[in-house]
């Protein structure tokens, strides 16, 4: 990892990808949940875009968070009824984002 | 005097637990894991300082693996915050920034790590949110679960401190003071914590010198340093002089002495010259402390507490080494009292596994007679074991943290249950034994005439009760002073404790810090308290004030002290008129 944690690790990034600034794909979503984004949803989230090839993305209010770290997660601090944004670097991964957003939208299941 | 080659510097704090022990200083780190030492890895041997982190780590991971696959099914919801620490070992902003600092920093993988926790804990503890702040802990967690790996063979960890030191903290947790091998250790320093602190409990019990609540101790002291600690007068010397050293081991000499003289009588009855008995008993942790208490002079076991067995294991231990726990104990102790206190935990005495319910308050919290009710499979499985326990003795139930009827009604339910699923399983017990309601809420003071309808007997716990009627956080330096057992509000709700007992023809005893002051013992006996338990080791002090004390005509004395309005006048009156017969051991030991 470079500089800020903020920034995609240049390793995971498959060759031959653009790294363009446009992320591929964004879902905007809102915690429905009533504990928000606490340690056992972030968990989730966190395991799920640990598995995708690039870099997914959850933002808030312009901050963004590595969707891959419970803790940056964490770090956002989403109470229920916030709005945040899930965003995938690399279209392969779009099925990680859905999973991500049918996740957030069913409430983590709780 | 001519200049040493390091200053003599002394400290003052509050004396935890009397003597006088001189030795090297052993710095711990806030968390429990030691000071963590920097150094410069060479540009060739980075990459294996890296794979030492992460083989440090697959350690940890493996470890805590381990400890959720042998939680009891019914517990696994306790065990769901070790699962969110299973992800955070590998979590980006702990795992891949701590690889980045050994790389670019070229440091050590143990200084790698205590710098990323340093910057990244932060970010939580500064938000708003209480939750969220409390993450911090996680992350604490974690750190040290690596740490403990990556310092591995070489590190002494406090738990395996092999030498006779003195330990310097901030300060030391009930777990991290269970963890400790306390044979190993001369003396205790902390930062924080008063006289009613765990620690100064736990020192007094086992006998080591301690001073708290010094402030600076940890910035002032350094590792190795030589430092004199005088529990009694509540000093700190680092680096003495030679003529401190001499004249230090000359007052050692006649401490001893003096407790010997003590220890000497203390088999004889606890029997005021007119002939007034009380019973004298020990409180105790750990079952070792047993026999300490009976060469003491103890009459019984007035406290037994009984978080140790919860806190230093890994899970809730089952109902039958509980039970052989107590049984040790009530074997050694023959026909005397054992009183059990049932399960105190959260408030001050957190157990690692069950850390997942974070609260603001804990002391107002769920903890004890709560958490049990709340827990009926964790309280049922301590009732079984101490029902089972108590065919083979003398046996007593103590609920703690009563605050009304209905909890002791719940409470007497559940030791119900318990002896009918004994019943039914066959199992030799004993239901028939005294069960006694605690004393340490205000609300439980002010309703004890409700309470003593139902109870056996009544125990006061005047730490808590002190602590909650003025509200007067006991381990908070700053407020450590205003911790006063002689206030007007504490001898009206004891004296209505008692009253309330003798109405309804039950005993009162007493198991708090006060009844193991002698200077207070005219005035417990004046109220009637039936029976004083303290630590084993000032039993025969305690002991040795109450046969030098006459109590004829104490019901005036007791009447003028009742009408006195301030803490001070009370205790003037008290100095005045029983002052002569409290050996000077008692209250401060630095006017010797």
């Amino acid at each position: 990892m470079q500089g800020e944690h903020h920034c995609p690790l240049p390793n995971l990034q498959p060759s031959g990808i653009k790294n363009d600034m446009k992320p591929a794909q964004t879902i905007t979503l809102r915690i429905v949940n009533t504990l928000g984004l606490h340690a056992r949803s972030a968990a989730q989230l966190a395991k799920v875009a640990g598995r995708a090839k690039g870099g997914v993305w959850i933002q808030k209010n312009g901050d963004r968070a590595d969707a891959t770290s419970l803790l940056d997660i964490l770090t956002l601090a989403c109470p229920q009824g916030t709005e945040i944004t899930v965003s995938i670097d690399d279209e392969a991964d779009l099925e990680t984002l859905e999973r991500m957003a049918e996740l957030i939208r069913s409430g983590f299941g709780e | 005097m001519e200049d040493q080659e390091s200053q003599e510097i002394i400290l003052n704090g509050i004396g935890g637990s009397p003597g006088i022990c001189i030795g090297k200083a052993y710095l711990v780190d806030k968390e429990g894991v030691d000071v963590v030492k920097k150094y410069i890895v060479r540009e060739s041997f980075l990459s294996a300082e890296v794979g030492r982190f992460k083989t440090a780590v697959k350690k940890a991971r493996e470890s805590l693996r381990q400890i959720i696959d042998n939680t009891p099914e019914e517990l696994r919801q306790h065990a769901q915050i070790l699962e969110t620490h299973m992800l955070l070992f590998k979590d980006k902003m702990l795992y891949d920034r701590t690889i980045e600092v050994i790389e670019k920093e070229r440091v050590n993988a143990e200084w790698a790590l205590k710098k990323v926790v340093s910057l990244v804990k932060p970010m939580f503890e500064n938000m708003t949110n209480d939750y969220l702040k409390q993450r911090a802990e996680d992350i604490t967690h974690v750190a040290d679960r690596i740490m403990e790996n990556l310092v591995g063979g070489d590190h002494v960890n406090i738990a395996r401190i092999d030498k006779r030191v003195i330990l310097v903290a901030r300060d030391l947790s009930p777990a991290e003071t269970s963890q400790i091998q306390l044979e190993r250790i001369k003396g205790f320093v902390t930062n924080r914590g008063g006289r009613a602190s765990h620690t100064s409990i736990i020192a007094r019990t086992l006998e080591i010198p301690a001073v708290l609540g010094v402030g600076n101790a940890t910035l002032k002291i350094n590792n190795d340093d030589i430092i004199i600690v005088d529990g009694g007068a509540g000093t700190v010397v680092v680096n003495p002089t030679e003529q401190t050293l001499l004249a230090t081991e000359e007052r050692r000499g006649q401490y001893e002495i003096h407790k010997a003289l003590m220890v000497r009588n203390s088999y004889l009855p606890a029997e005021t010259k007119n002939g007034q008995r009380i019973s004298v008993m020990g409180n105790i942790e750990l079952p070792e402390e047993v026999v300490s208490l009976l060469d003491h002079g103890g009459d019984g076991i007035g406290l037994y507490r009984t978080e140790f067995q919860y806190l230093s294991r890994p899970d809730f231990p089952s109902e039958n080494s509980l039970f052989e726990n107590y049984k040790d104990v009530i074997d050694v102790m023959g026909h005397r009292p054992v009183t059990i206190r049932t399960l105190d935990i959260n408030g001050d005495k957190a157990v690692n596994y069950i850390r997942d319910n974070q609260e603001p308050n804990p002391a107002l919290g769920l903890r004890a007679i709560r958490y049990c009710l709340r827990k009926p499979d964790i309280f049922q499985t301590q009732l079984r074991a101490i029902l089972r326990a108590a065919a083979y003795g003398n046996v007593r139930i103590l609920l703690p943290l009563i605050s009304g009827i209905e909890e002791v009604e719940q409470a007497f339910e559940q030791i119900d249950e318990a002896a009918e699923t004994l019943e039914k399983q066959g199992v030799v017990y004993k239901r028939d034994i005294p069960v006694g309601v605690m004393i340490e809420v205000p609300s439980a003071a002010v309703t004890a005439d409700i309470l003593a309808e139902k109870a056996d007997f009544f125990s006061i716990g005047t730490n808590d009760l002190i602590q909650y009627t003025l509200a007067i956080d006991r381990g908070n330096r700053h407020v450590a002073h205003l911790h006063q057992p002689l206030h007007p509000a504490i001898l009206r709700l004891i004296k209505g404790t008692c009253d309330a007992a003798k109405a309804n023809g039950i005993p009162t005893y007493m198991c708090g810090e006060m009844a193991a002051e002698p200077i207070f013992a005219p005035i417990l006996l004046g109220l009637g308290v039936n029976e004083l338990s303290m630590n084993p080791q000032t039993i025969p002090v305690v002991k040795n004030a109450i046969r030098s004390i006459d109590t004829t005509g104490i019901d005036g004395f007791m009447e003028e002290m009742m009408r006195l309005t301030t803490p001070n006048a009370i205790q003037d009156l008290l100095a005045h008129q029983f002052g002569s017969v409290v050996p000077r051991i008692g209250l401060s030991e630095q006017e010797r």
